[in-house]
């Protein structure tokens, strides 16, 4: 048992570091002399992130665990590894008693709490400070300060840092809220005091939507963070959310470290962030470093911290908050700079100075990073998914490519933990060379048994918006109003696609006629070169002929003629082809005899059918499945726990209103009715666990 | 090893019971024939009289007529029932042109009830019958014709499918019989129900009366919503029992895939059917005296399957879906499955192994754990001897926690019909290779092609546990009564709750890495490949039936 543990590790971290050494090498100073031991507090990507650079440094690692992630790959990667407790983050990253007691178990001399969990809670730093334990991160007087959304605001202010107009206080009733928030005027922004990122943030345009945000918001704050304070604020509207990025040691230099731009976000979540920024110029990125600078030496900050602010359309920028932990987002920063900031906050947390001066800080190229989710980008750009990585090939094998993942083939994503499956990164010597990279990236990037948002992803990084930098906090709901719908398929990428599902299903076909060995009953030959099909897309059936010489297929479709290359490999996952001449990476995720073949084309799954023309003409003979009737039932979007059941059979049901509630990694989701009706039977409790489609009520 | 009487069926595919068939087929070839000469001169003369046509004109219209089946009228009311007609169907299943007919002239002989007037006269009567090519590979073929007499059996009907049925055994081709047919033809009375028995000795096992597709006699396909079978229909049931039932509930395709077992396998249409018959075609040999077929392959045989190591769940009562490792193992994924809504608790199917047919056994821990049942042996038993009876591998995955306990499966004899499944592993002589995933407990680990069993070569995961039951099972009546049963189940999961109990005592052959199932499958398969074992002769093995 333990001998293929460990061989799996070996294998496991020989394979694993190639993707850092691949890329420009981090200054690692030999001759310092720094922890033996760190205690990662964290899991997923970031506590596998934090692991990297500790070997690098000749660190010894011990991973953390709940029961469900003792084959987590952090736990593999890491030196020791300590079970902390049971799924539910309460009971095992956040509880800080089992941390303790890994920490003394195992003698280990610093924690690095990666984001999230325990990374910005200033008992937990007071607690490790007590038993002389270093927290690699800021002192507890500053994740205090900054950690309180309106105690920043105010020492921002006095640090002259630009703060946001109509800032005010902790709000206790729903009905304070709405006071607050006609003060401020309209549009203005819920969230949780305690909280980072955009978990429980809301955004009223009214009176109820104020009511209904502060209910959310501050049932979110309470089980997320354990303090149900909030904040409302005005809201700015069409900003674009850039940060700077600090680096503090405790000798009192500063040095800022550019900025990401994060503008594209779902529900005030990050997708896409790069570095630099197209927006800012010189002059505005360096007020804008120098008032993070300001404000972290105002704050005594050392080590790794982030800046972030809204900037309006005419460059002005306002305070937001500032976190202090290391972001999710800065393999970016990484990229452009060559710092390893892992690396940087250990050396700080261990008391040495900064070796770099502010203008040793360069702007090398350009970095973009894609976080790629196990979720459903066609419903509400992101609702969680689950499930078992049944395939998982990251694109490694592309150069000026980074991933940073804390999974795996066969890892799980749970209801549990924060969907992520990784963070795509890419970087060239310019936008468009990064931007290009990232492309090919998620094209290549294998991912099967979960829904992901590659799909979302890709259109993002190819759209003209994005690509010109006309980008803001709106853009996705400005650029797909309606939700989003995939890739729409221009006549010339139409019949491209036909004509590649014709050839695999050609492909397919011959390969049948394969069979091996001499055989008592001589096979007939296939000696047919052309061939007549016809291909359903979506509603409409398209005919096509199709010939073949050696590798390629001449395709005729539409009235168009499309010549398909390939080594048509019908195992392998990835579908690498030229197109009339254009590499195209297309991928195969189903073939079935019936001829229903689902096909990823532009970062899109498309279901397409091809039948010969025979087969097709007798299959318009076939009844039509008739589809359920969607709108007098009511199945869960998504796996998760159902919070809050509205109503109970008998009662009657108006058009949008509240059905119940799904909490789902962390979010909650209210489901309303679509129609008015009469409920027929109600199918969950809350505090039921229930899977995506499973059936929650029936209406009459 | 005699007591489980070993003698296997040397011949054809279909043909298993030939050799009592020939007699009897005899004697009523006699009775026909003197039947045919009758009719035959009574139209003749009638051709004579109104004829102005000459030979060849008049086969070329009797070609035409035949190709028409039961006239357009008839075929557009099947279309608009959402079927295809006999001739469509065998279109379909069959490589293009590659189809040879046989007997288009055939006609009925039935003079009673106005049905020997012209206008009753259908060239080829109710069934299409010839040879064909599925992906280059020779077939014999007959496909009901609803469209002439609702497809009903006749004695020319019977005649022409026994015909095929027996050119498909001197050459050693399988039959494929697409039937859709409303049962015997009342006219003709007890020579239809003759037919019956001459096609029922061929085809022992299912009585094919509606809209049905049966093939091979081995493995039946079925409609959703199109396909009834049932001995008496609802009326009948009716009158007899005075049960309510419709004709879906009695013996629609739900019914035999989901509860009766009848069915293997039910598909959405007609064209669904016939194209997923066409690939699951090529899984099988042409006859048992051909080995299993090897397609090129292009998945690599040595493909380590990194999702395997963490497949098995961290608590060992937990589910997980035996799918996912058939899935992952298999060449390209592509997993036939056998009866997938029935007895869900044992997955049974076709795959490929680095191109090589094999016959995929596993037990189920999703649905009631993974346990033996009555349903479930009596379906992996069938299975299994299907895979031995024509040279298929059989691959076992096994998780099971044992038989199902209870009266109901006491009362309906789980001893008998486990044993079949004990049986038919017992008897294989294909190679036939074993991997313990997690739970091998009691019995129902013997069963599951052990070592005990002949097993060629087996294979345990680090997470298998191979012992007489689970612990906490096992300490309740080692230390009945006795304090301490906690520590008693520790010491017991410590001793027996892994693969080393089974090991050192050589019921497995190694301890592997999951990753690994997959590279040791194909290289043993590649040795396994001339493996000669014969069973004891015997007239024929007395399986517990």
């Amino acid at each position: 048992m333990s001998m293929f543990q460990k061989t799996k590790t070996a294998r496991y971290s020989s394979c694993r570091s190639c993707a850092v050494t691949s890329r420009t090498p981090y200054s690692t100073v030999p001759s310092e002399k720094t922890f033996d031991k760190i205690l990662i507090a964290n899991r997923g990507e970031i506590a596998c992130r934090v692991i990297k650079t500790c070997k690098k440094m000749g660190i010894q690692t011990v991973a953390v665990h709940s029961d469900v992630d003792s084959n987590a790959v952090h736990v593999k990667m890491a030196d020791e590894a300590v079970c902390v407790g049971p799924a539910p983050t309460s009971k095992s990253y956040l509880n800080m008693d089992a941390i303790m007691d890994a920490i003394r178990l195992t003698g280990a001399q610093a924690v690095h709490p990666g984001y999230g969990f325990l990374s910005e809670n200033k008992d937990f730093a007071k607690r490790l400070a007590a038993v002389g334990v270093t927290f690699i991160g800021p002192d507890t007087h500053a994740i205090q300060a900054m950690g309180d959304k309106i105690e920043s605001k105010l020492i921002a202010k006095a640090a002259k840092v630009n703060t946001i107009p109509g800032f005010d206080g902790v709000v206790k009733t729903a009905e304070d809220a709405v006071k607050i928030a006609q003060q401020i005027g309209y549009p203005v922004m819920i969230k949780a005091s305690a909280g980072g990122g955009g978990k429980g943030m809301r955004i009223a345009w009214n009176d109820e939507e104020t009511r209904e945000g502060f209910r959310f918001s501050s049932q979110e704050a309470a089980s997320s963070f354990g303090d149900d304070r909030l904040l409302i604020e005005k809201y700015i509207d069409n900003p674009r959310h850039i940060e700077i990025q600090v680096l503090a040691d405790k000798h009192g230099n500063v040095l800022w470290l550019n900025e990401r731009e994060c503008s594209i976000q779902r529900r005030n979540q990050k997708v896409v962030e790069e570095a630099p920024s197209m927006f800012l110029d010189a002059d505005t990125r360096r007020v804008m470093g120098e008032q993070a600078v300001q404000l972290a030496k105002a704050v005594k900050y050392s080590s790794a911290g982030t800046v972030e602010f809204l900037v309006d359309s005419k460059k002005n920028f306002y305070f937001l908050e500032m976190n202090t932990r290391l972001q999710v987002e800065h393999p970016v920063t990484e990229c452009i700079t060559g710092l390893d900031l892992v690396e940087q906050m250990i050396r700080i947390a261990k008391g040495y100075q900064l070796q770099q001066k502010q203008e040793d800080i360069p702007i090398n190229g350009w970095a973009i990073e894609s976080r790629v989710y196990a979720e459903d980008p066609f419903k509400s750009f992101g609702l969680p998914s689950i499930g078992r990585l049944s395939q998982y090939q990251e694109p490694l094998k592309l150069s000026h490519v980074r991933v940073d993942s804390g999974i795996e083939e066969g890892s799980d994503i749970n209801i549990y933990y924060d969907p992520m499956i990784s963070k795509l990164v890419t970087y060239g010597a310019t936008r468009a060379e990064a931007l290009a990279r990232m492309e090919d990236a998620l094209d290549n990037y294998v991912i099967r048994g979960v829904t992901h948002n590659i799909p979302l992803l890709r259109e993002i990084i190819t759209h003209p918006r994005f690509v010109s930098g006309d980008i803001s906090t709106n853009f996705l709901p400005e650029v797909y109003p309606e939700g989003f719908k995939g890739h729409h398929l221009d006549e010339d990428r139409c019949r491209e696609l036909l004509a590649s599902a014709a050839a695999l299903h050609v492909t397919s076909q011959l390969y049948s006629h394969k069979i091996l060995g001499t055989q008592r009953v001589s096979s007939a030959p296939m000696d047919q070169n052309n061939w007549e099909l016809c291909v359903e897309l979506g509603q409409e059936l398209h005919d096509i002929e199709i010939s073949k010489s050696g590798n390629s297929y001449i395709v005729k479709v539409d009235g168009g003629q499309v010549e398909v290359c390939g080594d048509w490999n019908l195992a392998s996952p990835l579908l690498p082809l030229t197109i009339n001449g254009t590499c195209r990476m297309l991928q195969c995720l189903s073939k079935e005899s019936s001829g229903n073949i689902v096909l990823q084309y532009m970062g899109t799954l498309f279901k397409v059918r091809v039948l010969s023309k025979l087969t097709a003409k007798l299959n318009s003979y076939m009844p039509e499945k008739v589809s359920e009737d969607t709108s007098s039932i009511l199945r869960s979007p998504m796996p998760g726990t159902v919070v809050a059941m509205s109503v109970k059979p008998g009662d009657t049901v108006a058009d949008g209103q509240e059905i119940c509630v799904i909490e789902a990694m962390k979010m909650q989701n209210s489901l309303t009715a679509v129609k008015q009706a009469k409920v027929k039977s109600v199918h969950c409790q809350p505090g039921e666990t229930v899977g995506e489609g499973d059936l929650l009520v029936e209406l009459e | 090893m005699a007591a489980f009487g070993l003698a296997r069926n040397s011949c054809g595919l279909i043909n298993g019971l030939r050799v009592s068939y020939r007699s009897l087929v005899q004697v009523k070839y006699g009775a026909k024939s003197a039947c045919l000469l009758q009719t035959n001169i009574q139209s003749d003369c009638r051709w004579y009289s109104v004829s102005h046509l000459s030979v060849k004109e008049r086969i070329e219209k009797k070609r035409k007529a035949a190709q028409m089946g039961g006239g357009q009228k008839r075929i557009d009311a099947q279309h608009q029932r959402g079927k295809l007609t006999a001739r469509e169907r065998v279109e379909l299943l069959l490589d293009p042109e590659s189809f040879v007919e046989t007997d288009m002239f055939v006609e009925h002989r039935c003079s009673d009830f106005g049905m020997e007037q012209d206008a009753n006269k259908f060239p080829g009567d109710s069934v299409v019958t010839g040879r064909g090519r599925i992906n280059g590979r020779l077939v014999y073929v007959f496909s009901q014709d609803f469209t002439v007499f609702g497809g009903s059996l006749s004695g020319a009907h019977a005649q022409k499918i026994c015909k095929i049925m027996d050119q498909a055994l001197t050459v050693g081709a399988p039959v494929i019989g697409l039937n859709d047919s409303g049962g015997a033809r009342i006219q003709e009375g007890v020579e239809s129900l003759a037919g019956y028995a001459d096609i029922f000795l061929v085809h022992p096992s299912d009585l094919p009366h509606h809209g049905s597709l049966c093939i091979l006699t081995h493995l039946m396909l079925c409609l959703q919503d199109t396909s009834y079978l049932f001995i008496t229909g609802p009326d009948v049931v009716k009158s007899v029992t005075n049960e309510d039932v419709t004709q879906e509930e009695l013996g629609g395709a739900k019914t035999h895939t989901a509860v009766s077992g009848v069915a293997h396998r039910a598909f959405e249409n007609d064209v669904e059917a016939l194209l997923y018959l066409r690939d699951f075609f090529n899984f099988l040999p042409l006859s048992n005296q051909d080995p299993a077929p090897i397609r090129e392959c292009q998945d690599p045989s040595d493909r380590l399957v990194k999702s395997l190591d963490t497949v098995v769940p961290f608590e060992s009562t937990k589910a997980y879906d035996m799918l996912d490792i058939i899935h992952a193992v298999l060449d390209e994924g592509d997993f036939f499955e056998i009866m997938p809504t029935y007895a869900k608790n044992i997955v049974v199917g076709f795959a490929r192994m680095n191109g090589r047919t094999v016959g995929i056994v596993g037990n189920q821990p999703k649905v009631a754990s993974g346990c033996l049942d009555i349903n479930s042996s009596v379906k992996g038993a069938r299975f299994v001897r299907f895979c031995d009876a024509f040279n298929i591998p059989i691959i076992t995955f096994v998780d099971v926690p044992g038989f199902l306990p209870g009266t109901a499966q006491e009362y309906g004899g789980i001893i008998r019909h486990g044993a079949k499944l004990l049986f038919a592993f017992a008897e294989a002589t294909v190679p036939k290779i074993t991997i313990i995933t997690r739970k091998a407990y009691g019995g129902a680990y013997d069963v599951m092609s052990s070592k005990h069993l002949r097993g060629d070569m087996n294979y345990a995961w680090p997470t298998a546990e191979v012992a007489v039951m689970g612990a906490k099972g096992a300490v309740q009546i080692i230390f009945r009564g006795k304090e301490n049963q906690a520590e008693a189940e520790a010491e017991y999961v410590e001793k027996f709750a892994n693969p080393f109990p089974a090991a050192v005592r050589g019921f497995v052959d190694d301890i592997i890495e999951p990753a690994t199932t997959r590279k040791r499958i194909c290289r043993d398969l590649e040795v396994l490949a001339s493996k000669k074992q014969v069973n004891p002769w015997k007239k024929h093995a007395n399986i517990p039936l």
